[in-house]
């Protein structure tokens, strides 16, 4: 953001709380799928907590974090995670995201079901995050809407 | 797994719900758009702990996390770039 005013508390208030956040993102999207959250809270955590130091400590402080063109190669890695993953089992013989057909060499199907959901659930999670940053740095930018 | 919440004290979900209520009529009466902003927010937690009251926190969480974090983000971004035209 184009800082109206820049403050020095509000900034290592920030500083301060955007590291927790990311790890609780991170955790949400780790445990997803034995409890409450998953890919898209988890990473609508994280983009939280990059939008936290952008809004506060303006554009050249978020420089240094993720820069603007990286957002869009990363959400398109997290779609291709996902449609890599669903689409292995369907050449494994089986339906689209079919956990337990996945191409992994020794794991039993149960443990082959929990590794593909966490596959997934980071994709999404990468996805989600990188496509609100990107939302956030066009409204910020507001020159190519044509 | 099971996360049903069973022994939800009935009063302090009516305080919430009085709040919920407050909250939006300030939302929606309040001339600030920033102070909107901040009361949409504001309605969005308590929503979400009502949601985690009913026994759903999935959708609770989903709700703080969206409306409390990054929706208020983009409102405060849309608030500073635009301007407001009439006086009244």
């Amino acid at each position: 953001m184009k800082d109206p005013f820049q403050s020095p508390i509000v900034l290592l208030g920030a500083r301060l709380l955007s590291p927790y956040i990311m790890v609780f993102g991170w955790y949400v999207i780790f445990h997803g799928h034995y409890s409450p959250g998953g890919g898209f809270q988890g990473g609508a955590l994280l983009a939280a907590s990059l939008l936290l130091i952008r809004v506060a400590g303006g554009s050249r402080l978020a420089e240094l974090q993720i820069r603007e063109f990286a957002t869009t190669p990363l959400a398109v890695i997290g779609v291709a995670i996902y449609f890599a993953t669903g689409l292995a089992a369907v050449a494994a013989g089986g339906y689209f995201l079919d956990y337990e057909l996945l191409p992994i060499p020794g794991m039993e199907p149960a443990w082959l079901r929990y590794t593909g959901i966490l596959i997934i659930e980071v994709g999404i999670g990468l996805a989600v995050m990188a496509i609100l940053v990107m939302i956030y740095d066009n409204m910020v930018r507001g020159e190519d809407y044509g | 797994m099971i996360f049903a919440v069973e022994l939800v004290i009935w009063q302090l979900e009516l305080v919430i719900y009085l709040f919920l209520a407050l909250s939006a009529i300030v939302a929606l009466e309040v001339r600030d758009l920033l102070v909107a902003v901040v009361m949409m927010t504001v309605f969005s937690f308590l929503m979400a702990l009502l949601f985690i009251a009913m026994g759903a926190i999935d959708v609770g969480f989903t709700e703080a996390v969206i409306g409390a974090g990054v929706t208020g983000i983009l409102f405060v971004v849309v608030v500073y770039q635009t301007s407001r035209k009439s006086k009244d």
